[in-house]
């Protein structure tokens, strides 16, 4: 057995899959760290000399101020063309702002108003408040509430005592709860809503603007974007809307006073089909209307103009204009047009000049810039450092210009213009924009990963033959490649980024590998058989692809695209695997294996191969089957009652299993939910050792036996113990309150104590076989053997004696010296029995499996217990149909010895992963994460965020982790079953067949062994891999698609980790299979006295 | 030899898709209001009697199903007895698959039911049609070398095609277009029915194709 190159294959692949996952992530993921702090009206003080005394305290240009934002308000929806006679429904709606710029070009002005992608109104929002360009993933952001904790506009309106007003959609409220002083949110979710939204705020607005109540007023309408969502914009519906909005742009500039700026913004554009969310110009110009009754802009319409506002502008201008300090981490500039060339302006109260507001904001830009720049590393160190400089010049330059008191240098201006603009550039380079390169090269290095999978799992043989291509080349070449890539970088950039490299080592890596397969694979062909290459041609292998099995992945893989299927997965998986399922047994009937041949005149004729079973044991093993689909069925049926709910599924019901005990009111409910949750454990551990007791593997003395025998037990134990203690109310036994809190803290640390040490016994001691010599048998045995046998029916005896034969002449030669022939169990029996060799490799497999369920179990709400024994009869029943169907098609004697396992049931395995995901209460949405795993056995919190996010993911991944973990067992479970179909009809002791070797055949062919081991993990990681890969190509196509960052991005972060999981489990059952193979090893070694060490080569 | 039977299996499959042309077409004539989709459990009960009825006739003029010995009024009604169970118990099964399947339990139970009516006297009737109440020469019958005859290829293909059907018909189901053929069950009947009448032109064409390289035991 060939333990390192399985490992290394394998680990190669995952590394390769990971290294396509990152890259793409690295582009198409925006990360951005908050920054937490605020600025404070002390900050923005003048520079030294001057006596402006507080800013805040200074009269600001305006007192108050009206933003009205309508959603998805384009620049082509605000311009008024009056030449158009023809206008689109979009068209000339808004003929208010053009009148208002060209009667009064002092008092108002309209700019196209760009946005930053992700132009979603949530990123959106957060992005003209904060002044920064918010990206998907904020870190520090907590995902379980959206509030914006960076420094903001509202935020700073409230320290300096101005009452914001808002009214509209309720996003505003869940980003910014409880700052309002009077807020009037309406319900945004439903996108065929046109008009509650928008009536409602009616209702209130001018009321609002005529009472005095009010600094600030927002007013979000959403209208017009739900008009363009349902019926695009061209669209008569958009027309009314727009007009709406027109008379409403009216009214409030009615009712304007002179201390008052409105603003009326969209916050996106939106495309020719009504959607937004990605970065085409037509998503991401909205329109931006500045009007005041006061005059606004001190000089007239010019050439200076610029074309276009980028939307962090409006924080630092808006915040410079009401008088508060610009918010800590904004990065725009302000829009010099609204400030006076000239000092303060004649008849301007309060007013900044030009050059006065461009330093307070590049002094702001450059204090957020060091915060950042001492926090993360991923702006670049020298543009970085130039920025500094010249920021320094600047300063030095401004101050010297003040003191001076030069009137005013156009040129200074324009510097620091220059340097806004190039630290906005620099930090949207950083955070706003999809890398399309690593994307691109993200998705080559997946595909190619999936690709060579595909391959590994089709010539492991070759591969283990050492025929194939070797790692040595492929590695050489990617070392290579990585090699020239960051010579090519030095020399054209001067500076080596790690992701190229990366992308062509893996690219290098992958090539030569599948260059070196094609060539040897021609090489095998050539020896193989020439006929049989000649003929296959193209065809054979797309008609395989489109047999059920890769057709139900396939649709599998497609779902992933649509938004639909990703939000109703759980039933699409399960529909899937129950399709797939159902096929197994019309398969093998459609091959006529199903049901005993009669006498047919065919077999006689020579057409059909004749039966490797006797009748009678086909029908045993097509009941067994058919019970194993049954089985299956009611477990997938009975699962759908434990799906969590999304909210874009309108009406459902979240299961009632999802919630703690402790939340139940019900007391008669309540310990029903326990009763069905200690039963469902109860029957959990019972299975398992029962498994284990039937194979005969409880008797052995050894560390896993150890395990089963004790620990599982005290494992279930302290889990029922601890839901009694955690479903208690807590105002019931307030005497015991201590013991109780005690007890919450020490049961689950119990738990988690032995559960390591059960994870390290089994490392240690694999090893579930019990050897009885004839010594030892009366006296040393901790259980009546003859018991065991009588269950059991396993032959040891049979199997170590079809093994090695000549060993045990040897052996009982060596070990009895003075036999006794008059003992009861003589009779003819070999001297040496071992109980539990024909499962020695999946007896800890199985053992670790289960002990890692009721681990994993313990991070689940209770009601949960179920859900996991539906998941351990389901894997069952999924092994005993693989294992049924193996023996009906009669492979494992036809093909000479091939363990290799097909492609459904891998696939299915795979299926069954991803449906007890969603089965286990989870959902790819991080909302609904199940925190309340992180405070199992830690009631208090934690100090560290290693711990918890750990039992975070171990709790959302659970399914990906117990089904990786036991993929090998596709492998063994057909020689474990095998023994059943050749043993005739009684389950009695007795009649051993030759046959009966079960696992121990795995030891006479081990280079088959690790072919059909490497080639089992390969399907499986194949499968696994291929959804990420769709998942990844959903995120990449659909980038701009509404729901991209709601069901996209989330469900491919999710199908990631779960791959990740999928690969750390996959590696450590395999691990464990090598690991108990170099202990079976050692065994025999042991077994075996020294002279007969020579025999052993044959083995 | 050949030619006859395909010839006889085209007509009558002819004959099976105009009845269920005429199912559509005729109740929309006399019935105001009637339509696929706003009445669409009539219009499903509708095409389920015209095929039952034609299958039921044409099978039985054309004698496939019964061995040409006679039998006793007695035997032939309890054979029609047991064909009738065995249809309601068809029914039945289907009902619980398509629950399997992710139907809703209790809300449109009708509706379900009404599919697995539908789905059994496109299916299951034919397999009494040609082979009786005998559910051992079913299972035979799909298996490779299972058919026996023309009609057992031709009812493979046909009963293959029309559950084909109704399983993809049931994919649009999660989208979210709202359109009236999304509803439960409007898209698997359709598909089932679609998939049934594929079947009935594909049978035949596949036979015709085929034809040098089938050959059939007898029993």
């Amino acid at each position: 057995m060939k333990a390192l190159p399985v490992l290394c294959l394998l680990l190669w692949v995952c590394a390769l899959y990971l290294a396509g996952i990152y890259l793409f992530l690295s582009g198409f993921l925006l990360v951005r760290l908050e920054v937490n702090r605020t600025s404070t009206c002390g900050d923005v003080l003048q520079p030294a000399g001057e006596e402006h005394g507080d800013f805040c305290r200074a009269q600001p240009r305006f007192r108050r101020a009206v933003l009205l934002i309508i959603d998805a308000l384009k620049i082509d929806f605000a311009r008024f063309d009056p030449n158009n006679t023809t206008p689109r429904p979009y068209e000339n709606k808004l003929p208010v702002l053009e009148e208002t710029v060209s009667v009064r070009p002092s008092h108002s002005r309209l700019y196209p108003f760009r946005a930053d992608p992700p132009t979603t109104t949530m990123q959106r929002i957060k992005g003209f408040t904060t002044g920064s360009l918010p990206t998907f993933v904020d870190v520090g952001n907590n995902f379980a509430s959206s509030a914006i904790l960076e420094d903001n506009l509202i935020h700073q309106f409230g320290r300096v005592g101005k009452r914001v007003v808002f009214m509209g959609d309720d996003t505003w409220e869940s980003l910014f709860p409880k700052s309002f002083h009077r807020s009037l949110p309406f319900p945004s979710f439903n996108v065929k809503d046109l008009h509650t939204v928008d009536n409602g705020i009616l209702q209130h607005l001018y009321t609002t603007m005529v009472g005095g109540d009010w600094e600030v007023l927002v007013a979000h309408f959403l209208g017009v974007d739900h008009c363009g969502h349902r019926f695009g914009p061209d669209h008569p519906a958009m027309a009314d809307k727009l007009t709406q909005m027109d008379g409403v742009i009216r009214s409030v500039m009615e009712r304007l006073q002179n201390d008052t700026l409105l603003v009326v913004m969209g916050d996106h554009g939106m495309t020719d089909s009504g959607d937004h969310g990605g970065e085409s110009q037509k998503e991401t110009d909205a329109a931006i209307f500045l009007y005041s009754p006061s005059p606004l802009f001190p000089a007239r319409p010019s050439r200076a103009e610029p074309d276009v506002v980028p939307q962090t502008d409006l924080v630092p201008t808006l915040a410079l204009l009401l008088g508060v300090p610009i918010p800590y981490s904004s990065v725009g500039q302000v829009l010099l047009p609204l400030f006076p060339s000239h000092g303060p302006a004649e008849g301007v109260a309060g007013g900044l000049s030009q050059l006065d507001a461009l330093w307070i904001n590049a002094k702001q830009v450059n204090r957020f810039l060091e915060t950042y720049s001492g926090m993360a590393a991923d702006i670049p160190a020298d543009i970085l450092s130039d920025l500094k400089e010249e920021f320094s010049r600047l300063s030095a330059d401004y101050l010297a210009a003040v003191g001076g008191a030069r009137s005013s240098s156009p040129q200074l201006a324009a510097a620091m213009q220059a340097y806004l603009t190039r630290v906005r550039d620099t930090c949207r380079a950083t955070w706003a924009q999809f890398s399309a390169g690593k994307m691109a090269a993200g998705l080559a290095v997946l595909g190619l990963a999936c690709l060579l999978c595909l391959t590994v799992s089709e010539m492991s043989a070759t591969l283990m033959r050492g025929e194939g291509p070797g790692l040595k080349r492929p590695a050489a070449a990617a070392l290579m490649t990585a090699g020239c890539a960051a010579a090519a970088q030095l020399l054209g950039r001067g500076s080596v980024e790690a992701a190229w490299c990366l992308v062509a080592a893996a690219l290098g890596f992958e090539l030569a590998f599948l260059w070196g397969a094609r060539q040897s694979r021609g090489i095998v062909m050539a020896t193989k058989s020439v006929s049989k290459a000649n003929k296959g041609g193209a065809w054979p292998r797309l008609h395989r692809l489109l047999a059920p099995p890769f057709s139900v992945l396939l649709l599998r893989c497609c779902s992933l695209l649509s938004d639909s299927y990703v939000i109703a997965e759980g039933r699409a998986v399960t529909f899937l695997l129950l399709s797939l399922v159902l096929y197994v047994p019309v398969r093998l009937n459609w091959e006529g294996l199903l049901l005993p041949p009669g006498p047919d005149p065919l077999k006689a004729a020579g057409l059909l191969p004749s039966a490797p079973l006797s009748p009678s044991a086909v029908r045993r093993e097509s009941g067994a089957l058919l019970g194993c689909v049954g089985l299956l069925i009611g477990c997938l049926f009975a699962s759908l009652s434990f799906h969590g709910c999304r909210e874009e599924q309108g009406a459902c019901q979240p299961s009632p299993f999802l919630a703690p005990l402790s939340r139940l009111q019900d007391n008669q409910l309540r310990n029903l939910h326990y009763v069905l949750a200690v039963c469902s454990l109860g029957l959990w551990t019972y299975l398992l050792r029962r498994c284990l007791r039937h194979y005969g593997n409880l008797n052995s003395s050894g560390g896993a036996a150890f395990v089963a025998r004790w620990l599982l037990p005290f494992l279930f134990t302290c889990l029922v113990l601890h839901w009694a203690v955690s479903a208690t109310p807590e105002d019931s036994f307030r005497n015991l309150s201590e013991l109780i809190g005690l007890a919450q803290l020490a049961l689950p640390r119990t738990a988690y104590c032995v559960l390591g040490l059960a994870l390290v016994l089994i490392w240690v001691d694999p090893l579930t076989v019990f050897v009885k010599t004839k010594s030892t048998a009366s006296g040393s045995a901790p259980l009546p053997p003859p018991r065991y046998r009588a269950s059991t029916g396993i032959s040891p005896q049979a199997e170590l004696h079809h093994l090695i034969p000549q060993l045990y002449q040897r052996m009982r030669r060596s070990l009895d010296d003075g036999e006794q022939s008059g003992s009861s169990e003589a009779g003819g029996r070999p001297t040496v029995e071992a109980y539990g060799l024909g499962t020695a490799y999946s007896a800890p497999l199985l053992l670790l499996c289960g002990v890692l369920g009721v681990g994993l179990l313990l991070l689940h709400p209770e009601g949960m217990a179920p859900s996991f024994l539906l998941l351990l009869l389901e894997s069952g029943a999924l092994l005993h149909i693989h294992a049924s169907a193996v023996s009906l098609s009669g492979r494992q004697r036809t093909q000479a010895g091939g363990f290799s396992v097909p492609w459904t049931p891998v696939i299915s395995w795979s299926l069954a992963a991803s449906q007890f995901f969603h089965a286990t209460g989870h959902l790819p949405t991080f909302t609904s994460i199940q925190w309340s795993s992180a405070f199992v056995g830690f009631p208090d919190g934690h100090v560290g965020t290693a711990l918890p996010a750990t039992l975070v993911i171990l709790n959302t991944f659970a399914s990906y982790i117990l089904f990786g973990v036991g993929c090998p067992l596709l492998l063994l479970w057909p020689l474990v079953r095998e023994v059943h179909g050749s043993r005739g009809g009684g389950r009695a002791c007795g009649d051993e067949g030759e046959d009966a070797v079960m696992e121990m055949r795995l030891r006479e062919k081990p280079q088959q062994f690790s072919s059909a081991l490497l080639q089992l993990s390969a399907r499986y990681l194949f499968v696994q891999g291929v959804q990420v890969f769709f998942s990844v190509c959903a995120a990449a196509v659909l980038r701009r698609h509404l729901m991209v960052w709601k069901v996209f991005a989330p469900k491919l972060m999710f199908e990631a980790s779960g791959f990740l999981l999928s690969c750390a489990s996959l590696l450590l059952g395999v691990t464990l299979v090598l690991r108990v193979d170099v202990a079976v090893s050692r065994w025999f070694k042991r077994l075996v006295p020294d002279g007969a060490r020579s025999k052993r080569t044959h083995l | 030899m050949w030619d006859r039977e395909i010839r006889a299996m085209v007509s009558t499959h002819a004959i099976m898709a105009a009845s269920v042309f005429m199912a559509t077409v005729v109740p929309a004539v006399f019935l105001p209001g009637f339509s696929v989709y706003g009445t669409h459990l009539s219009w499903l009960y509708s095409v389920s009697a015209a095929v039952t009825g034609v299958s039921v006739a044409v099978f039985w003029l054309l004698g496939i199903a019964q061995p040409t010995k006679k039998h006793s009024l007695g035997y032939k009604l309890s054979r029609l007895c047991r064909c009738c169970v065995y249809f309601f118990l068809s029914c039945i099964f289907f009902h619980f698959v398509v629950l399997l399947y992710g139907a809703p339990l209790v809300e449109s139970a009708l509706e379900t039911f009404s599919l697995a009516v539908l789905l059994t006297s496109l299916t299951t009737l034919r397999c009494l049609c040609v082979l009786g109440p005998n559910v051992q020469a079913w299972i035979r019958v799909f298996s490779r070398h299972g058919a026996m005859s023309v009609w057992d290829t031709c009812l493979q293909i046909t009963v293959a095609c029309t559950l084909v059907g109704a399983w993809v018909g049931a994919f649009p189901i999660p989208l979210d277009w709202d359109r009236p053929w999304q509803v439960w069950p409007v898209s698997c009947s359709l598909g089932a029915v679609i998939g049934f009448l594929t079947g009935l032109v594909a049978a035949p064409a596949w036979i015709h194709h085929h034809r040098k390289h089938l050959t059939y035991k007898s029993k």
